[in-house]
């Protein structure tokens, strides 16, 4: 299997808080990898530390093998250019959907092609009618985000992050915000992406998702990975105590046994 | 029993058309220096760097705070003699006016651009795009929509305090209004005729403004979201 994202020993402090304490993991390709722990446990930080919307404090992550950033007498360095253009190979979906509201759905799944990746308009348009058909939203192209549900918002999502051709897509609870019956339609996009080899890693409190879709499932407690291992095992039968309470607070999402 | 006779006012009123067309012109090149360099003014306070944030912070309350017509006076009477330039009444007004309306349109941008939610920058930054992408493609439509009440009413703002420059005897429509109310012994008539100008052009503008605003809003693709 050939790796995709290599974390090693990554901490991430806001001011006196350390939020990630030494965070291991890599992610290799086609794989779906779900983060599970309770709020404010880092699972947000530690996905925004991947793409560089947030910068690790100490640590390091490498894509394709290749190092972000350089070394620099003992910390890290990086170049916004190099950061720029990581983020375009690395996907990522947002809780609030983030869609550019001035422009219609097509214009949003073509925005980044033509605009960062400087791809001719018929080259991005032809590009991303093809994301819009594979979210299922082909006939939405014109209409601007204000008139779509949050569901369909949240697949528009997706397909812009998809036209980028990223190596690997990252999902920060991108259900959590959806009324209870919208939230199917989006993790049956993702169920299908994950199917298609897409390599995902996925925060979410969609037990389901994670037992069904999910190759390896991580649990996050205070900073540091407190479990990790097949779906199967981990949802089920979990070592720590600190995972059982925390799927028990999760009864409410039905596990098939 | 007051008598109205405009006919004087009326036989030169090439005059205060002449002064119309330099308050025009005054107004516009204000406009078109002011409002980049507000934009300028806006990023500079809003930037992470502090010493380019505290500066420009400092030239817009600066300008904010002291009357128009002092700093008229400044670069008209007091700049020359610090530095060797040749100071015209009309260079004076335009250079007072630009950074005076700059000061003001640097708070109308930073507060449209502080109005767009976050989540905007997130979602240009997530697919790759540089902090100057992501103003101009992203924040900056969504935020200049919301500010053109704000530009319009500074503008206004800005067509009226441009009567100052009469005070450096720029030929202004005030200007003009002062010479041919010398002239003709007739201020009431000529100030009356200016007031009008005053209004016609001011009310026509806002009017303008007020159909703008609305296609705005009926195109209904302003909410956040
Ligand atoms: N930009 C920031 N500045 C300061 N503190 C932050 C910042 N971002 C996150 N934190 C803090 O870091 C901790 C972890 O936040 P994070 O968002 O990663 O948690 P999470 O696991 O995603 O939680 P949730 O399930 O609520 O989304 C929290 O205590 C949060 O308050
Ligand atoms: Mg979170």
């Amino acid at each position: 299997m050939t790796e995709i994202v290599r974390i090693e020993n990554l901490h991430k402090s806001f001011g006196p808080l350390e939020v990630l304490k030494g965070i291991d993991l890599t992610v290799d390709s086609g794989e779906t990898v779900v983060l599970l722990g309770s709020s404010g446990s880092g699972k947000s930080t530690l996905l925004r530390c991947v793409n560089f919307m947030e910068t690790p404090s100490e640590g390091q992550v490498s894509l394709h093998g290749e190092l972000v950033g350089s070394e620099n007498n003992g910390g890290m360095q990086y170049r916004e250019r190099e950061l720029c253009k990581l983020r375009t190979r690395i996907g990522m979906v947002f809780q609030h959907f983030n869609l550019f509201p001035h422009m219609t759905v097509l214009g949003n799944v073509m925005e980044g092609q033509v605009t960062v990746l400087g791809r001719s308009k018929p080259e991005a348009e032809d590009k991303a009618r093809q994301q819009l058909e594979r979210v299922g939203l082909a006939d939405k192209a014109e209409e601007y985000p204000a008139r779509l549900s949050g569901g369909q918002k949240q697949r528009v999502a997706i397909a812009r992050a998809l036209a980028m051709d990223p190596d690997v897509m990252l999902f920060d609870e991108v259900t959590s915000a959806l009324d209870p019956e919208l939230v199917g339609e989006v993790l049956k996009t993702m169920r299908q992406l994950a199917e298609e080899g897409m390599t995902m890693l996925v925060v979410t409190h969609e037990l389901g998702f994670a037992y069904h879709v999910a190759n390896r499932v991580l649990f996050l407690h205070e900073g540091t990975i407190l479990e990790q291992g097949e779906p199967q095992k981990v949802l089920k039968d979990p070592e720590t105590t600190r995972m059982r309470e925390f799927l028990e607070g999760h009864s409410l999402f039905k596990l098939p046994d | 029993m007051v008598e109205w006779n405009f006919l004087a006012v009326l036989s030169d009123i090439d005059l205060l058309l002449l002064g119309l067309g330099n308050t025009l012109v005054v107004t516009a090149l204000a406009l078109a220096f002011g409002i980049p360099l507000g934009l300028f003014l806006a990023l500079s306070r809003l930037s992470t760097i502090r010493p380019l944030s505290v500066g420009s912070a400092f030239i817009i309350e600066f300008f904010r705070t002291t009357p128009p017509l002092v700093q008229l006076f400044w670069f008209f009477f007091a700049l020359p003699i610090l530095i060797d330039v040749r100071m015209t009444p009309f260079i004076a007004a335009i250079v007072t006016f630009s950074i005076q309306s700059s000061a003001f349109f640097a708070e109308v941008f930073r507060g449209g651009i502080l109005s767009i939610d976050k989540g905007q920058w997130e979602g240009a930054k997530a697919i790759g795009m540089t902090y100057g992408q992501s103003l101009r493609r992203i924040v900056l439509p969504q935020a200049v929509k919301r500010m053109i009440p704000a530009f319009m009413e500074r503008s206004i703002e800005l067509l009226k305090t441009t009567t100052l420059v009469s005070t450096v005897a720029y030929a202004d429509l005030m200007f003009q209004a002062n010479d041919l109310a010398q002239k003709t012994f007739r201020p009431l008539e000529v100030y009356t005729v200016v007031a009008v100008i005053y209004f016609l052009l001011i009310f026509t503008f806002s009017q303008i403004s007020i159909a703008v605003e609305h296609r705005l809003a009926r195109s209904g693709e302003s909410t956040v979201r």
